[in-house]
Order: C-alpha cells, then structure tokens, then sequence
C-alpha cells in the first residue's frame, strides 16, 4: 500500500490539520508521501519533510498553486494519483474545496469526514450530524478519504525525509484569487484548542463577547460560537462550531448561553469535559454537559473569572 | 441565462434521526421530510438573480424518489419556474449524482449551476465540487455572498480562516453556505400556482448514466451516548471541579 497526502499551508508552513491526516495514514500503514502543491512554497515542503511518519515529500512549486484554487490543484493530483492506493486530505474547508473534484476526475466516490478506520477499505463516518456513525466499505481501485482532524492525534516530528519535485501544473484560467479577509487571534486556533469558551444567542451583542475572550485570555482558550451568534454577527463566520461549521474536540468545553441544538452538538460532543451555563435549566446543552450550571450567564461570567484568579482550597 | 438549482429531499433538520435496529439505515418511514436546508438557500438566490435581471430562467432538479416531486413543487412554489425529477430510490451516491447533473446540464446549458454546500442526511459536501469537475468549470465553495454579472461571477467563500474572494469564469458552480440570504416562505396563492408549473420526469437510463454504488454500507449505528453530570451551582465549585475531578485546568 501506498498513500498520498495532499498538505493543507499557507506556503511557508502547514496548517495542523494536515499532520492529524498524517496520523490516519499512519493507521492504514504503508509509505506515506506528503504532497505539497503551492507557489514559493519551500517553507512548506521544509517543514513537511520533519512530519513523522513521512516517507517522502513531493514539492510542486507554480504560480498557479499558489492560492490553492481547486481548477489548479486537481488535474495535477489526478496525474499522480492512480499510483498509491490512498488519497487523503484533512475535511477542512481546503480539503472539502478540492478533493471531490479529484475523485470525480478518478471516477472515484470519495469518503467524507472519517473518524476511524476499520481496514484499508473499510471506514467510519458520522452521518446526519453526528446522530448516526456509518461504517462503509469502498469497492473503488483507489480510495479517497477527507480525514475529521479531531479523531487523529497530531503526527509528531521525525528526522527530514527527501523531498522531490513534481511538475505539470497548468493554470487552468478558469478562477482568480481575489483576496481574503482573515480573522486575526493572538488566542489559539479553534480547531487545536485545549480549551474552547463558545458563546450562543445568549451573549446578546458583540460588545458581550468580550466577557468571553477575557475569560478564554485567563485560561489560554480559543474562543468558538453557535451559528445563531455568528448569524447575528457577534462574531466572525470561522467562529462557529457545528454540523456545518467546525468540529472541535477540547479537553474543556464551555459552552455559555448555547441551547444545545443537534447541529451545534454535533460539533463538540466529543470535547473530554463539557461544561454548559445556561439560565434555562430545561437546556439540551445540559443532557451533554458534564458540569451544568443553570445561572444568568452576565453574572456568572464575572464570578467564574474571580473563582480561576482565586487558588483553589 | 439560466440558472439549474440541484435540490435534495432529505429528513427535517429538527427532526431527531433514529438508528434502525437492523443497522442498516436510519429510519425513514413516516419521517417528516424536507428541502434540504442548503438547497433552500440556493433556490432563495437562484429566484433573487431572476428578479435582479440576472437570470431568465431557474429550473430545479432533483434525483431521488417519486415522493421527491413535493420537494420540487416547494421550490416552484418559492418561485422556480420549472421542475425535473431524475426518478431513482433510494437516491444515489453523490458521484453518481453529479454525473446525472452532467446530463442534465448538458441538455439545459445554465449559465451557473447553484448547489447547497452539503446535503444534511450523508453530510458529504461533494456533489457541487464534482460536477464542477466532470464539467471542467470553475467552482466556489461555501457561498456567504454573491455578484453575477455577464463577465464573471464574484463569490465570497467562508473558510476556515475567515472569508475569501474568487471570482469565477462563466458558466460557473457555486455551493452556497447559510449565511448566503433567508429563504423566504411560498405564500399559499403561490402553492396553487407551482401545481401549474411543468415538472419533468427522467431516468438514469434515458439519461445513459451507471449509478451502480460504490460504497457498501456495513452499519449504521448509534454514536457513543453522553450522560448528564453533575449541575454546581457557584463559580468557586466549577472551578474546583475543573481542576481537581476533571483536571482540565
Ligand atoms: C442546516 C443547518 C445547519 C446548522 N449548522 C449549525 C452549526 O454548524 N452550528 C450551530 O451552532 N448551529 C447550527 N445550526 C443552527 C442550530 O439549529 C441552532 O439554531 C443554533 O445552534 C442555536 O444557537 P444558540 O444555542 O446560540 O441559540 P438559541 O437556541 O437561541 O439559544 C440561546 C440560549 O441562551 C440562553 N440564554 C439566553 N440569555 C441567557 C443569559 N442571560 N444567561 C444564560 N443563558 C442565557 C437561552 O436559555 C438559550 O438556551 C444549523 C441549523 C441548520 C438548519
Ligand atoms: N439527489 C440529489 N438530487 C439533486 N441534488 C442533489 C442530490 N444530492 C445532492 N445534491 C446537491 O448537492 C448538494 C450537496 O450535497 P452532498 O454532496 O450530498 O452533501 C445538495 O445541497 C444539493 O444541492
């Protein structure tokens, strides 16, 4: 067996999902090649070749990759593709943008978002956000597989393994960058997190979110969201935590002012500990929560940030 | 131009899916069905271009089972002007799906083809960016904005980072995100109307695409149940929970 990552960066370095989906390769077993396909992405490759687990790195450097448009990036994955066995990209937005595209050229019918693997053909997928895990079996010659990050631990580092360029891409003059609007954090990535503090409907203005990172600040947490926060624009769209937003897995949860609704479940219920603040006590977030307090959440936040600064009896 | 709008029928998104005793499904009997929630928002936007002068003609199409004409009708009675129904149940792997959409577009020659970004029964979030392969067009995923004029279409993507802007080569796909627009409600006059409206049925087989599975479903089952704990009731308990039970702090 032999099996293609496709790297998720920015060209200078990866972004961490890609070492998650390096894991899950791992399970299946076999020689791993980490592709790295961007523009003066040296930096990238460097740092791909240091990922335990990696038996090569295969570096394609053009200008036409250099924003990772899908038209770009998937008739040079499909030209190497047919030689492993596996192809694998993390079920991030970059993941989710791309590999569909490939599998269609392979006439392949790829396997979304797994969360375990049972055999080299044989995978576990949530369905129907979470409320159901399907175990499937895929009859195709090559498998392609999108990998959820949080059921992987992080590869580790280990000594560089060669890298080698591959060509034949071609700008297919069918999509422009334009440009991008990222949010900025000093705090750590959602997706990384030990600890996440998400704010609801509850929190009722953007202003009020500032309770919650100043909280997130004392415990070193990422800050996270339900859809109806971000859809009231209290926080930015790469805040939410969801169905069809992010999907965490922390060892601690707060979720604060939150209902609990399937979709915003289906994002976090594999977090370790859960812990829901919620003035209705009648809550769903409660049923998951292994710490609920029922409490009005604008007095609770500043007695919680008091109770963290005093040490413990 | 004219606008193609995929739509699926899929269970109610407040609806809680059970797992069948027999493993090899979720329980679709006597379910409440709907519109995919994504496929709402792309007919909104499709019916919006229309009325905008942007558009002709929004036809919608859907692969799946008879039943699945009443989610057409909901999309004529959003405003859709017409409805094709590619008659096959259960409804195929998203592969499969795209290469029926091929033929269909392929017939019907839209300018843009719109798709929800993700089905939520299989949460594959693939078909958009299939057809765009199979077709060699341009894609844009995850649709929170939208501007089409003749020479490009402009897409702002919700990414994990934030938000990026492409712009797209005509005839293009876009998959759209929640964030896109409201979907409105069909007003009862409308519902009348949509009966109306013409609604053709196709096959795979008239349609010479193979939409034999690739994937063999072993089981389905229920995920690892999370039970209730405990309920504090001050700041100064949670944070002893926290850190000498949990030790998470
Ligand atoms: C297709 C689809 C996809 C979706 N995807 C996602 C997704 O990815 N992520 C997601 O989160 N949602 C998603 N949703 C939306 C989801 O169904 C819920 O609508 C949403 O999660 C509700 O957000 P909320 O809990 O913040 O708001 P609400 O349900 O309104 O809950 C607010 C909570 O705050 C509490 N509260 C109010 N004031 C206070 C106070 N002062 N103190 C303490 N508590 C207070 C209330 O008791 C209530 O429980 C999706 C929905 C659909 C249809
Ligand atoms: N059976 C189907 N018939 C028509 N459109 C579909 C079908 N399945 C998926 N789609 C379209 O593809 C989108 C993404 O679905 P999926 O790739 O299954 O997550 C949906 O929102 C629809 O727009």
């Amino acid at each position: 067996m032999s099996i293609l990552v496709i790297a998720e960066h920015d060209n200078t370095s990866l972004r961490p999902a890609t070492l998650n989906t390096v894991s899950a390769a791992v399970v299946l077993g076999g020689e791993i090649d980490l592709l790295v396909a961007g523009g003066d992405c040296q930096g990238a490759a460097d740092e791909a070749a240091t990922v335990a687990g990696v038996s090569r790195v295969l570096m394609a450097d053009d200008p036409a990759l250099t924003d990772g448009l899908a038209e770009n990036l998937a008739p040079l994955i499909e030209s190497i593709a047919r030689d492993y066995s596996h192809v694998l990209a993390p079920a991030t937005t970059y993941g989710k943008n791309l590999l569909p595209r490939v599998a269609a050229l392979l006439d392949v019918q790829q396997i979304s978002d797994i969360s375990a693997i049972e055999s080299p053909d044989t995978f576990v997928r949530p369905i129907y956000a979470g409320n159901a895990l399907a175990t499937v079996r895929s009859l195709d010659a090559v498998k392609l597989i999108t990998v959820r990050s949080t059921a992987f631990d992080a590869a580790g580092q280990a000594s560089a393994a060669p890298i080698e360029m591959v060509s034949g891409s071609q700008e297919a003059g069918l999509s422009k960058f334009i440009g991008e609007e990222l949010t900025r954090s000093e705090r750590p990535e959602l997706t990384t997190a030990d600890i996440i503090v998400s704010g609801g409907r509850g929190m009722q203005s953007s202003e009020n979110f500032e309770m919650l990172e100043s909280l997130a600040d004392k415990l070193g947490a990422a800050v996270g969201a339900s859809r109806a926060a971000v859809d009231a624009g209290y926080v930015p769209n790469d805040y939410q935590v969801g169905q069809t937003g992010k999907v965490v897995a922390p060892d601690l949860y707060i979720a604060v002012g939150i209902s609990g609704a399937i979709q915003h479940l289906a994002g976090m219920k594999d977090s370790k500990i859960i812990v829901a603040i919620n003035k209705d006590e009648e809550a769903p977030i409660f049923q998951v929560a292994d710490y609920g307090w029922v409490a009005d959440l604008f007095e609770a936040i500043p007695q919680l940030e008091e109770a963290l600064d005093s040490p413990s009896p | 131009m004219k606008v193609l709008v995929p739509i699926k029928r899929v269970i109610d998104a407040n609806i809680k899916v059970r797992v069948k005793a027999d493993e090899s499904g979720v329980e679709l009997n006597n379910v409440k069905m709907a519109m995919n929630p994504f496929c709402e928002i792309a007919v909104e936007e499709a019916i919006r271009l229309r009325e905008s002068g942007h558009a002709e003609e929004v036809i919608v199409v859907t692969v799946g089972p008879a039943q699945s004409q009443e989610t057409l009708r909901t999309a004529l009675a959003m405003g859709a002007d017409r409805a094709i129904l590619v008659e096959a149940d259960p409804a195929p792997e998203p592969l499969a799906v795209a290469k029926l959409l091929k033929a269909v577009v392929e017939k019907e020659t839209p300018g843009l083809v719109l798709l929800g970004k993700q089905a939520i029964d299989g949460d594959n979030n693939q078909t958009g960016q299939m057809l765009s392969g199979l077709l060699g067009w341009s894609i844009g995923t995850f649709a929170s904005h939208l501007e089409v004029d003749d020479a490009a279409v402009r897409v702002t993507r919700e990414v994990d980072g934030g938000l990026e802007n492409i712009e797209l080569v005509p005839p293009a796909i876009v998959t759209v995100d929640l964030r896109l627009n409201e979907p409105r409600y069909a007003s009862l006059p409308n519902i009348m109307k949509a009966k109306k409206k013409p609604l053709d049925m196709l096959t795979p087989e008239t349609l010479g695409v193979d939409v034999s599975p690739r994937l063999e479903t072993i089981r389905v089952i229920d995920p690892p149940a999370r039970a209730a704990g405990a309920r504090v009731t001050s700041a100064q308990e949670l944070v002893d929970k926290l850190r000498n039970e949990a030790k998470v702090i």
